[in-house]
């Protein structure tokens, strides 16, 4: 069943296009990640389906309403925000009764209801105290627990984690993940670190410029992007890409300087193919050495710098001219200066047209 | 014993040796107590309290002498014989013109005018400043425009017209007609005050409580006045001071029975009749500046946090 649904939603600010007619459909119990770089317009969207921003133009659905000009606090949404958003003067308590006071809900309701969300987020030592007294995991707790306890339908959370240091952010991810699992609700998560997107989504939908690029799972974003800029943002360190020209109908190759890429076992989605292309490859899709010669294509290059990072080793290589990085394991003993045989395997690529920057 | 030996083991294999200290200096630097800056700071700060604090040196000591002592001229001279009579003839039997009530009817007037003119002003450029900072509705910026323009326009410009406006009203010569043109002059720069403040609290608060389902009063009243104590402070201060020093409203819209204490302190000293007695003008003058002198006093840290936090920013 659909939980959340949009439907040509289009946003001006002035003649200024923020939005530009977008659909989504939302399962039920789906947590789905919009990820972006700043300014694309993912919290944006977020606070348009919070009601916290009216639209210009286009519905919005929730649990099948038509809640397009209904309040935030009509909409069955709880919001989680960035810089959790805790009222300073009230204790966490008043933190999570605010909500439901506000909904003059019955005394007795409103402390079960906290019981169990404290329970839930583990933070019942934490309800006397004021926020200013609370670390920043325990305040993005409370922020969570205030979308808690008002038993919504769909959570939204807008960018939750950015202002918590690496540890931390690690974990309440993995706590996040686990509260979905628990709750089974419906989540839409705004951020702009893919790792987040990738361990958290069901689905991922990536904008840029007020458009959805790509709306899929973790895996089929990562493994097939759509198009040159998907595949770009989408891994770290980035995907390579070299310029170049497809050569051939069924046996065809992608040629580039000297060197050439059989592309018999990459999987088309098309037949007709533009002669100009880019050609990519994940840096973690590349092997090297012995592993290298087995591969269906490989080739000899020269490594620049090496960055060691404790679990893996990141290679800058030179590629025939062409700049090309790859991932080897930490313990590797690479250095700069060296040539090493690196291969892979081209089912693994992703081709782009040269002119529309689409998936090949 | 065992505790100690263990403790004194070194943790760090690689720094094992103390380098050891050479001669030189070592540690916190020494501070001459007397230094050319300390002279030019501490010589400053005394000359400028002395330019300030003598003029109320001699208010205070002209107010506790007799008329015979005073006439002797030594103006910094402290009194020989303490005497409160001018306090007590300033405050209840000095004469203004006809009435011979001192500076204590004035006194109870200016508190019927402050009180709800500090009242009002505050309650209603508190509204306007939240709701130009935080709803953001069509015609914000244009009327935030127009009353900051407000600010600017001289009072002499609006003497006459409010004149006349009072009297249609009619309200001229009343206090609540000078309670509404306190209210209605404190207004743009109290909005702007409060306007600036609210605009640094997270719009993100803002949002949060919408989603759960406060209104425009609920967050105004539980979330933005519970964090606004300091401003409301500084509004306050400013507010109390600036209408309890008014004159110029005071003498042009009330009539002598309800003049403020600034009118009638202005009409005890300035009176013609009979020798000018320093004295008593002195104490009278002291009387009047008390409420904000005791404000300030009062207030002080919470005004510097208040004025720090909602400054005007360029």
């Amino acid at each position: 069943m659909t939980s959340v649904s949009i439907r040509d939603l289009t946003l001006k600010f002035g003649s200024l296009e923020v939005l530009k007619s977008l659909n989504i459909d939302i399962d039920e119990g789906e947590f789905l990640v919009l990820l972006g770089p700043s300014g694309c317009g993912k919290s944006t969207l977020l606070n348009c389906i919070a009601g916290l921003l009216d639209i210009s133009d286009g519905q919005i659905f929730i649990g099948g309403n038509n809640v397009t000009w209904s309040q935030p606090s009509e909409r069955g949404i709880g919001m989680v925000f960035q810089s959790y958003a805790l009222y300073p003067q009230m204790s966490v308590e008043g933190n999570l009764a605010f909500g439901l006071k506000n909904a003059r809900m019955p005394k007795d309701e409103i402390a079960s209801r906290i019981a169990r969300a404290a329970e839930v987020l583990q933070i019942e030592p934490l309800l006397q105290r004021k926020p200013a007294q609370l670390s920043g995991g325990q305040r993005q707790r409370v922020a969570i627990g205030r979308a808690l306890v008002r038993d919504v339908d769909v959570f939204l959370f807008d960018e939750p984690l950015s202002n918590l240091d690496a540890k931390l952010r690690a974990e309440l991810r993995v706590e996040i993940k686990r509260l979905h699992h628990r709750l089974k609700n419906t989540m839409i998560y705004v951020t702009h670190d893919q790792i987040e997107a990738l361990t958290l989504a069901d689905r991922i939908a990536i904008m840029r410029n007020g458009i959805i690029q790509q709306l899929d799972t973790p895996h089929e974003i990562y493994n097939r992007p759509v198009n040159l800029y998907v595949a770009g943002f989408m891994g770290s360190p980035g995907m390579n890409f070299i310029e170049g020209e497809i050569s051939g109908a069924g046996e065809s190759s992608f040629n580039f300087a000297t060197t050439q890429i059989p592309l018999a076992r990459y999987p088309f989605a098309q037949a007709d193919r533009p002669n100009k292309a880019i050609f990519g490859i994940r840096p973690e899709h590349v092997s090297c050495g012995a592993a290298a010669v087995d591969e269906p294509f490989s080739i000899d290059v020269e490594i620049e710098v090496v960055e060691p990072m404790g679990a893996d080793t990141l290679v800058w290589a030179v590629l025939d001219g062409k700049e090309f990085r790859f991932r080897v394991d930490g313990q590797s003993p690479l250095h700069a200066g060296q040539t090493v045989r690196i291969g892979f395997d081209p089912a693994k690529a992703s081709i782009f047209d040269a002119v529309s920057e689409l998936r090949l | 014993m065992t505790d100690a030996t263990i403790h004194s083991t070194p943790v760090d294999t690689r720094a094992s040796a103390s380098p050891g200290l050479v001669d030189g200096p070592r540690g916190a630097k020494p501070k001459r107590a007397i230094s050319p800056r300390n002279v030019f700071i501490y010589g400053t700060l005394l000359l400028v309290s002395i330019y300030y604090l003598l003029p109320l040196y001699v208010m205070i000591v002209t107010s506790l002498k007799g008329m015979p002592e005073i006439r002797l001229g030594n103006i910094f001279a402290p009194p020989v014989e303490i005497t409160f009579e001018p306090w007590v003839k300033a405050w209840a039997t000095a004469c203004t013109g006809l009435n011979c009530e001192g500076l204590s009817r004035g006194f109870w007037n200016s508190v019927r005018i402050t009180i709800p003119s500090v009242v009002l002003s505050i309650a209603i450029a508190s509204v306007n400043g939240y709701a130009l900072a935080n709803w953001r509705f069509k015609g914000a910026d244009v009327f935030f425009t127009i009353l900051i323009f407000g600010a600017f326009i001289p009072y002499q410009v609006m003497l006459y017209p409010i004149v006349i406006l009072l009297r249609e009203l009619g309200i001229y010569g009343t206090l609540w007609g000078l309670i509404l043109v306190h209210t209605i002059f404190g207004m743009p720069i109290l909005t702007l005050l409060f306007r600036n403040y609210f605009t640094t609290v997270p719009e993100e608060l803002f949002k949060a409580a919408r989603v759960d389902g406060a209104g425009f009063w609920g967050i105004y009243f539980k979330i933005m006045l519970p964090m606004s104590l300091p401003i409301f402070v500084v509004a306050i201060i400013i507010q109390i001071t600036g209408i309890w020093n008014d004159f110029l409203f005071g003498v042009v819209y009330t009539k002598p029975d309800v003049y403020p204490m600034t009118v009638q302190l202005n009409n005890i000293v300035n009176s013609v009749q009979g020798v000018k007695e320093y004295n008593v003008n002195m104490a009278a003058t002291i009387i009047t500046g008390l409420v904000p002198l005791f404000i300030y006093f009062v207030s002080g840290k919470l005004f510097v946090r208040g004025i720090a936090a909602g400054a005007v920013k360029g």
